[in-house]
């Protein structure tokens, strides 16, 4: 197949998503009804048909003639910096835009129904196409340029989109600090380009991973710092710890928003990014171990924090936190393909969670309190089955997508040996905890005595709101635009919504079976010719510690299911008796390991303090009375001391003529 | 006599002129010696047209003739228009034009 | 026999000089610059300067003279009132400082001709043919650029001085009410404009048939715009 045919269907796959934003941004008032959602939802099935296209053209190439670049604009190629409009079709970003708009297709379908009754739907459309766009831009960048154009797109798509109840001071300033911490990441990514250019003289992908051995040495210090820049991207965009604390409140945005953004894409850019940027981290190895570390660490604290959280969706965020941690965790120590097809299986059973949440808030009237949540299984059995699917992929129990996605990582792990075997087993302790967390949202939400919405609801009555709330602070609203919408949507009644969950669900339960230990490596196959460059890709797993490592992973997922299903269900007086016995580890929890604290106090409070300072002091005093007034001042005062010689008496004038001529002229007559 | 002379005469009746102008208070006798400054400027370009042989010193001298004639004109014009409007006709009194 | 000319003609000329700057009657202070003007026509002849001396004769001291003597008959000289007191001093020493610099200039400096009589004499140099040929030849564009200043100047005279339309100089009538611009500005603030008649002045004083001394006044509305 030729080279640009298939570039030539890479670039249609990020054409669709921009045609779909500006047609919609800029024909919103004449589009009729809720046409701007299904013109988005096409927009976004026609880039995921045209994905699938690259990707056959793909495999009907040569496996080593398989990563193709094409330019379509050269930005500036005179000052020595080779700046194109570059994208790299290979397998890894065929992968990746494959998940990205497979999912956002069905997201977006999901969305069409769940915003039907918002006065906001056109916007919305606009902004999520928008999203796609940058994201599929960022994954199939060709060079640091379109990479950091694309990851700062995908930052003000977020923002937008988290802030788009705008009406709402909660979800403005969650949108607010996600876009900072997410400009640090970019800082990071920024200066991490030029660490790399300014040793290696180019930005493009290709060759500076060829460059890279050439021209750094092992752990060279100016590497490490490149590419521990590029983690502070990384973990600013993907949420890990210490830079994590915007994506429980990014949950302020519609629950799709939450799906598509915070669950399956934007959160998994850093993975990528991480991926992608193997050749560097493996030659830097300190920054890669680095990462590695800061995986685990988020992994184990965000399932901790999720254990104690009333909210639903603040559950799923920090569910995505610590399996993105896993993510994380396995790219860095080289099990590329192990991390992306978790990265796929995630995808699908996190958006499904998060589709199902929508449900059951839909069905709460906008509520999204755990402690208010109760016995809906008879309410929403669709809903309660897709939770459940989502739940158990979650956990990792066989034979679900989880089970596999995860355990692959974990047995990379535990393959690697050494400090890593370490790290293997902090991830089994996290999917204890995680089977324990999501059991117990399953369990308070969908078991129990039925809370008087689902009696409702059984009775065939959708519970509604007189007055709209905020779910977070309870102050009231109104259903006008900048806030949600009157209407509440559930899945049972709404076939698009039914059609989204239902395909994520059954990619759910049979995602995993294409990267069966023993059986099949489809991901690692297809991804090889990405990595062929890595020492860590070829390491092989043998088959027999593989299945030991999903065997112990199933029991421990089990072990958590267990255990939740004794605390909340068989004795649900002991989830209380527990926190009562440690009071002091529920509150530590319940606020976050009192990172939002830490953060105020070292970052927010000082930049504050200095803005303080600076406009008292050096605003008003130093430029207002010194500069500004010192250079009027003295202009005036000169001014005033010249006025008085304009005294209006004419001899004077007349005198001070002939003094200065006589001056003049006595001047001449010694000089001369 | 030798063109110094002249010259020095020149320059003792152009500094009478001047003092005469820093000195009084009447605009007329300002103008009257502003027309004794011309004068000794005349003189001296008489002079120089004298000592060089042209006549342009001469025919300068009688531009300058005409330009004072013209400033009389109009400074006398002005002191009219000064004395008809009931202004005290004083140098130092018209002092409105100041900063 | 010229050197004998030439110290009375001079010393005329300097006595009608002080006689300007001194003389307290401005009607003196013209006939002295008369007088002035007339010594100094003698001087331009011992110059050899024959045309410039007979319009210096008829122009001057004939013409302009005559138009001061007018001038001061109309607007009349009650000057009695002494010059400031710093300047009566500094005057007459700037002015003699002046002339010793001008003095020291002329005759200390390098100029060949200061010493000598002047150059050869040409024949006819300043004679009125002389100057006519020049002036129409050599310096025409002066010659011209001077007729076009003197017409500007009659009409400038012309404009300034006459009289407003419907209004006497002692008899102040009313203005009517729609042309009345009532400003902040003291009464006696005058304006080009007014003098020449577009713009009506605010109300004055009732008429009085003399000047009075509006010293006191004045002093008062300084410095009030």
């Amino acid at each position: 197949m030729h080279a640009t045919t298939v570039t030539t269907f890479g670039w249609l796959v990020l054409l669709c998503p921009l045609v779909g934003t500006a047609l919609i941004a800029l024909t919103y008032r004449w589009l009729p009804g809720r046409s701007a959602g299904w013109i988005a939802t096409l927009a976004i099935a026609l880039s995921f048909a045209f994905s699938v296209v690259v990707f056959v053209k793909l495999l009907g190439r040569t496996p080593s003639h398989r990563q193709l670049v094409s330019s379509l604009w050269n930005y500036n190629l005179t000052s020595g910096v080779d700046a194109r409009m570059q994208i790299l079709v290979d397998p890894l970003s065929v992968f990746m835009i494959l998940v990205v708009s497979g999912v956002s297709t069905l997201i977006h379908l999901y969305s069409v129904t769940y915003l039907w009754e918002d006065r906001g739907f056109r916007r919305y459309f606009s902004y999520l196409n928008y999203f796609v766009f940058s994201m599929l831009l960022l994954v199939l960048a060709g060079n640091f340029v379109l990479l950091i154009v694309g990851w700062a797109f995908v930052g003000a798509a977020s923002y937008l989109l988290i802030s788009f109840w705008y009406r709402r001071t909660t979800a403005t300033r969650a949108g607010l600090k996600a876009f900072v911490i997410n400009v640090v990441g970019d800082v990071g990514l920024v200066l991490a380009t030029f660490f790399l250019f300014q040793h290696t003289g180019t930005v493009g992908f290709l060759r500076t991973f060829h460059e890279v051995r050439h021209v750094f040495s092992h752990n060279d210090a100016d590497l490490v710092v490149a590419c521990l820049l590029l983690l502070v991207g990384a973990f600013a965009k993907s949420a890990q710890v210490p830079l994590h604390t915007w994506l429980p409140d990014a949950m302020e945005g519609p629950t799709p928003v939450s799906a598509l953004i915070h669950a399956a894409t934007m959160v998994t850019a850093g993975v990528y990014l991480i991926a992608r940027m193997h050749p560097l981290f493996e030659h830097a190895p300190t920054a890669a171990d680095v990462g590695a570390i800061g995986g685990c660490l988020t992994l184990l604290i965000a399932a901790t924090i999720a254990i104690v959280q009333v909210d639903l969706k603040r559950v799923i965020a920090y569910s995505t936190m610590s399996q993105i941690g896993y993510m994380i965790m396995g790219v860095s120590v080289g099990a590329y393909s192990a991390g992306l097809f978790h990265l796929m299986t995630h995808a699908f059973f996190k958006a499904l969670l998060f589709m199902a949440a929508g449900s059951i808030i839909g069905a709460m009237a906008g509520v999204q309190s755990l402690d208010r949540m109760g016995g809906f299984r008879r309410a929403l059995p669709f809903t309660f089955a897709c939770f459940l699917v989502g739940g158990l992929a979650l956990s990792g129990l066989p034979p679900f997508s989880g089970w596999l996605s995860k355990d692959d990582i974990l047995g990379y792990l535990d393959h690697r040996g050494g400090g890593f075997l370490i790290l293997g087993i902090a991830g089994y302790v996290g999917a204890l905890l995680t089977g324990i967390y999501t059991f117990r949202m399953i369990f308070r939400a969908f078991f129990g005595e039925p809370v008087e919405e689902a009696r409702e609801l059984e009775h065939g009555h959708l519970a509604h709101a007189e007055v709209p709330r905020n779910p977070l602070t309870g102050e009231e609203e109104d259903t006008d635009v900048g806030f949600p919408g009157p209407g509440h949507f559930i899945a049972e009644r709404e076939w698009p919504m039914r059609i989204a969950m239902g395909t994520l669900a059954v990619l759910a339960v049979i995602g995993g079976a294409i990267q069966i230990p023993g059986v099949d490596d489809a991901v690692g196959r297809f991804l090889d010719p990405s990595f062929a460059d890595s020492r860590l890709a070829h390491v092989q797993v043998a088959t027999g510690a593989s299945w030991v490592g999903l065997i112990i992973g199933a029991l421990v997922a089990v072990a958590g299911i267990t255990i939740a299903y004794r605390v909340w269900v068989v004795h649900v007086p002991e989830a209380s008796a527990v926190q009562a016995r440690l009071p002091w580890l529920h509150r530590f929890l319940v606020n976050k390991w009192y990172f939002d604290e830490a953060i105020e106090f070292v970052v927010v409070r000082p930049a504050l303090w200095i803005g303080g300072v600076a406009t008292s002091m050096l605003e008003r005093l130093v430029i207002g009375d010194i500069v500004t007034g010192g250079a009027t001042g003295i202009i005036r005062a000169g001014s005033a001391a010249v006025r008085r010689a304009q005294t209006g008496f004419l001899r004077y004038y007349a005198a001070g003529m002939v003094l200065f001529i006589s001056v003049i002229a006595l001047y001449f007559l010694v000089s001369s | 006599m030798p063109i110094g002379w002249y010259l020095v005469v020149s320059a003792l009746i152009f500094c009478i002129g001047a003092g005469g102008v820093l000195v009084r208070r009447d605009p007329l006798v300002i103008l009257l010696c502003l027309e004794l400054m011309l004068n000794g400027a005349n003189l001296a370009l008489v002079a120089f047209a004298r000592m060089w042989g042209g006549e342009s010193g001469q025919i300068f001298a009688l531009i300058v003739m005409v330009v004072a004639a013209c400033e009389v004109t109009v400074g006398l014009g002005l002191i009219v228009a000064i004395y008809r409007r009931r202004l005290p006709v004083d140098v130092d009194e018209l002092s409105e034009l100041h900063g | 026999m010229s050197a004998v000319f030439f110290f009375i003609a001079a010393i005329a000329a300097v006595t009608g000089a002080i006689g300007v700057v001194s003389l307290r009657n401005p009607f003196y202070a013209v006939l002295s610059l008369a007088f002035h003007l007339v010594s100094l026509a003698a001087l331009f002849l011992l110059l050899r300067a024959e045309f410039v001396a007979a319009a210096q004769v008829v122009v001057y001291a004939g013409a302009v003279m005559v138009l001061y003597v007018f001038v001061v008959a109309y607007v009349g000289g009650g000057e009695s009132l002494p010059s400031g007191a710093v300047l009566r001093v500094l005057g007459p020493l700037f002015a003699l400082a002046l002339v010793i610099e001008l003095s020291i200039a002329m005759l200390g400096s390098g100029l060949s001709g200061v010493k000598h009589k002047g150059a050869p004499y040409v024949l006819g140099f300043g004679t009125p043919g002389h100057i006519g040929n020049l002036l129409l030849t050599k310096y025409l564009f002066p010659f011209e650029a001077a007729s076009i200043l003197l017409l500007v100047a009659a009409v400038g005279a012309v404009v300034l001085a006459r009289r407003r339309a419907g209004l006497e100089d002692t008899t102040e009538g009313e203005t009517p009410d729609a042309i009345r611009i009532s400003t902040a500005q003291p009464g006696y603030v005058g304006t080009m404009a007014e003098a020449a008649g577009v713009r009506p002045s605010p109300q004055e004083e009732p008429l009085e048939p003399e000047v009075e001394p509006v010293g006191g006044s004045a002093r008062v509305e300084r410095g009030g715009w």
